[in-house]
């Protein structure tokens, strides 16, 4: 084997979480390198010019999560990191009933108050009670979560502290937490607004890229995860990166190669090499081989347990553990290229009404019967859509004058019962079409061009088991203690020196880098003590 | 009643928050969106369109004009070629700034000055004290107009108008047809990135406007207000005057006056011992660069993310970030083991979204001005002073190369 081939550490996946990880590595010191399968890194967050001068944000589309101590530690503005904030949120309704809320807590108090004056003070209670949660949770966010399966005395007191400390919190914030935890989205909603409108924006937060509806217990903890990112110091705000998700991967990827690092594309890892469980490096499916002491994977835990490495050689609970926890992938998109905007009657040529999110899902009900089919086994026939025209934030997206709209659509099992997803790609398509016709009349002839992603496109292409956007649901026994499997929850496998840091581990999915940062926080503590 | 530039009928309908302010007697608006942070975007991400019509003009011809600015100017006139333009300040005799401006040369004894405050009488007694017979200084004012044009895709709008601009190097300026319009094009600006500044004559000031507008609509071109502009001239490292420091025209005391040197300008006098210029405030100057008796230097400060962060997260808020802009003297201090340790003050402050990271513009004393120097700023959380960690750092905090960059290429 040649010298070339070696290593500190090898991260397993050019995802955005894997590049986190790395660029920690090599910024500490160690020779690191990225291995990537396809022939671009970015994972799920990349940007592909499908049609000369139309840039596509393929999969993930938006940013929010991202955590802010990553974005300084690894210097990303001086990487051209540039988030474009969104401006407006729009929601249209039935009849031509609308909420556009912007920037202004003046103006959307009005603006909600045009549906129910006593929904336009509620926003404001409940907008700063749940500042006030997402603020107590956010060490829990931003640290290593303790280890519930250990006897470890740090660990024991690691558990006993944060047992105090979620004990310590305001008893409203305590309680809110817990609502969100037990409660679905809806419930929480009724206790604050009459609004179906209303209702139904922030609903759509909570099911999003989950099998859940918005009655489901469960949907209120999606609905608090997409809260806790921070844009410019607000909670809940989200932002587009210029040129799109894949613009920011390329961030990274500079980041990477700027501490050190070394990316290799078109690297598709076949398996972890280990001996006597210890890992000393990976193979390619070409056969090459790379050695490391650390090999980290950012591939979800189906990947990281049972492909890179043999089940037979972990603890059977562990095992266990993984074929139950739930990927069951919900969402697809479809991307359009657009000759000009789409038209809402009453609000022609407004084009702030697009510069943001755009929520098709207009009542509780409306987002229910989504998720009816999903238990069914089928599409919804009329789908949640949240759309993005990301050429109104960013010019540099498509031709002057020209859009690009990212439609993300729930909701989309990966299993179908009575069909499969290669015979309906263009079915789900037509039936997208066909629901922002409904709300934007004539939408169909501006398309110049239609690209649709199924979930089972979304595993096939990024890697993600059943297509979920998450590398696995956010539910509560897969979360945080639990994520992926309890006692497995630090970043450590059974196989000394393989780690894991994709989606798939603490804190979870979204454009967030927390998975990628604390497990290299893991490895490089690791390390410290073998030398130490 | 505030006036009202030649542009503000374009301008009424375009601002949503109806909210407008005073500069030198006209109607600005300080923004024109409700998110400060979008519309600063403009200028970095896309292009945006300022009307800083306020500002005082005066055109200065005449044999003798070169004669006249070499005296009034602290900056070397002559090396302000014909179709350059020129950043500039004027002192007073004992060197303190009186005011500073951008001068563009359209020819060989043409100039074009823009000024914050009105310096027609000031200029015109020191042509009648030299005695110069063949100059003239026109307050031009209210004959143009003048639109800033600025941003990444700024040559993408104005070559689809006029050719005129393309060949402009960073400080060029040259007479251009636009729109069948006499206009003096600059490639300059107040926002540290690609732009141009546009003087139009009142009486077309609509139809430049109408034809900017719809070239850049493909490019998403917004209008965007004095704020936004604001923020980018701090990461861009510009001074303001009335901001980071006083004319002295109107001090009373020297305590309220700066040197040109002192405000990080000694790069202006480079060539001093080899030119013999009789400007006024020469002998000052002098006297301050060789007894090195500058009491400030005006630096960068980069405030350290992790201690601002920590000093809001310990009270239990989160750090304030969003559309963060202020213009308040906040006080700095040596980390010495005295506490609050009076070193110097910052005059600007800017959570840069952009860049991350709060900066300010400061003023410290020279033993604390090299980069890299650890100080303390004092920032108010919950109503009480609190120290946060900051760098001293070099101006600017944000220079793109395509500021500067030709454009011949095209699109």
């Amino acid at each position: 084997m040649s010298n070339s081939n070696n290593y500190d550490a090898i991260v397993i996946g050019g995802g955005h979480n894997g590049l986190v990880n790395a660029a920690y590595l090599a910024k500490s010191g160690l020779k690191t390198l990225v291995l990537e399968r396809r022939h671009l890194v970015g994972g799920a967050a990349i940007t592909e010019e499908l049609v000369p001068g139309f840039k596509f944000t393929t999969f993930s589309y938006a940013i929010s999560l991202m955590r802010p101590d990553i974005v300084q530690d690894l210097r990303l503005a001086d990487h051209g990191m540039m988030v474009l904030p969104l401006v407006n949120t729009f929601q249209p309704g039935f009849n031509g009933e609308y909420l556009l809320l912007g920037a202004d807590a003046d103006a959307n108090f009005h603006e909600i108050a045009r549906h129910s004056r006593e929904d336009a003070e509620s926003i404001r209670d409940l907008s700063h009670l749940i500042d006030r949660v997402c603020f107590a949770l956010k060490p829990l966010m931003d640290n290593i979560p303790p280890n519930a399966m250990s006897d470890d005395p740090a660990e024991l007191a690691a558990m006993a502290g944060l047992k105090d400390y979620m004990a310590g919190l305001e008893p409203d914030v305590r309680a809110m937490i817990d609502k969100f935890v037990n409660c679905s989205a809806a419930e929480i909603l009724e206790e604050y607004f009459e609004s179906d409108l209303v209702k139904a924006l922030i609903a759509s937060s909570g099911i999003i890229g989950s099998k859940v509806g918005p009655r489901s217990k469960g949907s209120g903890l999606v609905w608090l995860f997409h809260k806790m990112g921070e844009y410019d110091g607000i909670f809940g705000e989200w932002g587009f990166h210029k040129g799109g998700n894949g613009g920011f991967t390329e961030v990274l990827a500079k980041a990477v190669v700027s501490f050190g690092g070394t990316i290799l594309t078109d690297a598709d890892v076949e398996t972890v090499i280990y001996e006597d469980s210890v890992a000393t490096g990976v193979r390619l499916a070409n056969g090459e081989e790379y050695h490391a002491q650390t090999v980290v994977s950012a591939l979800d835990p189906r990947r990281t347990f049972t492909q890179l490495v043999a089940s037979d050689d972990l603890p059977e609970s562990l095992i266990k553990a993984i074929g139950k926890y739930k990927f069951q992938g919900t969402a697809a998109k479809v991307n359009f290229a657009l000759s000009d905007l789409p038209n809402f009657p009453g609000l022609e040529n407004r084009k702030d009404i697009y510069m943001g999110f755009t929520n098709l899902g207009p009542s509780i009900d409306y987002l229910e019967e989504a998720f009816a089919d999903c238990e069914a086994g089928r599409y919804s026939k009329k789908p949640f859509l949240d759309c993005c025209v990301q050429s109104t934030i960013d010019p540099d997206m498509t031709p002057p004058g020209k859009h690009i709209m990212s439609c993300f659509v729930m909701y989309a099992p990966y299993h179908l019962s009575e069909s499969d997803w290669d015979t309906e790609r263009e079915n789900l398509g037509d039936v997208v079409q066909a629901t922002i016709e409904d709300f934007f009349p004539g939408f169909g002839s501006l398309i110049l061009h239609r690209e649709i992603v199924t979930p089972l496109d979304i595993e096939r292409i990024v890697g993600l088991t059943e297509g979920n956007i998450f590398a696995g649901e956010l539910f509560a026994d897969q979360m945080f203690l639990n994520r992926p499997a309890p006692g497995w929850n630090q970043y450590r496998t059974p196989i000394d020196g393989y780690y894991q840091c994709g989606s798939g581990t603490h804190p979870g999915g979204c454009v967030i880098g927390g998975p990628g940062k604390l497990a290299a926080q893991q490895i490089l503590g690791d390390l410290q003590r073998k030398e130490g | 009643m505030p006036k009202t530039t030649a542009f503000h009928s374009r301008l009424e309908p375009l601002n949503e928050t109806k909210v407008w302010k005073n500069w030198s007697g006209f109607l600005v608006a300080p923004q024109f969106k409700y998110s400060l942070t979008n519309e600063y975007y403009a200028i970095r991400s896309s292009v945006s369109l300022l009307d800083t019509s306020p500002l005082f003009k005066y055109r200065i011809s005449g044999i003798d004009s070169v004669r006249l600015l070499e005296r009034i100017m602290s900056r070397d006139i002559k090396r302000c070629k014909p179709g350059a333009a020129q950043y500039t300040v004027w002192s007073d005799e004992k060197g303190f700034v009186i005011q500073d401006g951008v001068i563009l040369r359209t020819n060989e004894f043409e100039f074009f000055l823009t000024a914050g405050e009105p310096t027609l009488r000031y200029f015109n007694s020191i042509a009648r004290e030299m005695k110069l017979e063949d100059v003239t200084v026109e307050d031009v004012s209210e004959d143009f107009g003048i639109l800033a044009l600025q941003g990444p895709h700024a040559h993408n709008v104005i070559s689809q108008l006029t050719q005129d601009a393309t060949d402009l190097k960073y400080f060029e300026a040259a007479r251009a047809r636009l729109c069948e319009t006499e206009v003096i094009i600059s490639r300059t600006g107040y926002t540290g990135d690609l732009g141009y500044e546009i003087w139009v004559p009142t009486n077309n000031a609509l139809t430049v406007w109408d034809a900017l507008m719809t070239a850049g609509e493909g490019y998403n071109i917004a209008p965007i207000g004095t704020t936004a502009l604001k923020m980018a001239r701090v990461e861009a490292g510009l001074l303001l005057m009335g901001v980071d420091f006083d004319s002295s025209r109107f001090a009373w005391v020297d305590a309220q006056r700066e040197t040109a040197i002192e405000l990080g300008w000694s790069w202006m006098f480079r060539n001093l011992d080899k030119d013999d210029r009789d400007f006024i405030g020469r002998a000052a100057i002098e006297a301050e660069i060789k007894n090195k008796t500058s009491r400030w230097k005006t630096v960068g400060l980069e405030i350290d993310w992790h201690s601002y962060e920590a000093v809001h997260l310990d009270a239990g808020i989160l750090p304030p970030k969003n559309d963060l802009y202020r213009e308040s003297t906040m006080s700095i201090y040596r980390r010495t083991e005295i506490p609050w340790d009076y070193a110097g003050y910052a005059t600007s402050f800017l959570f840069s979204s952009l860049l991350r990271k709060p900066i300010a513009i400061a003023k410290l004393p020279l033993d604390l001005t090299e980069t890299g120097t650890e100080v303390d700023l004092e920032v108010s959380v919950i109503r009480k002073p609190v120290n946060v960690l900051a760098k001293v750092s070099s101006l600017p905090f944000f220079n793109p190369e395509r500021k500067t960059a030709p454009m011949g290429g095209g699109k």
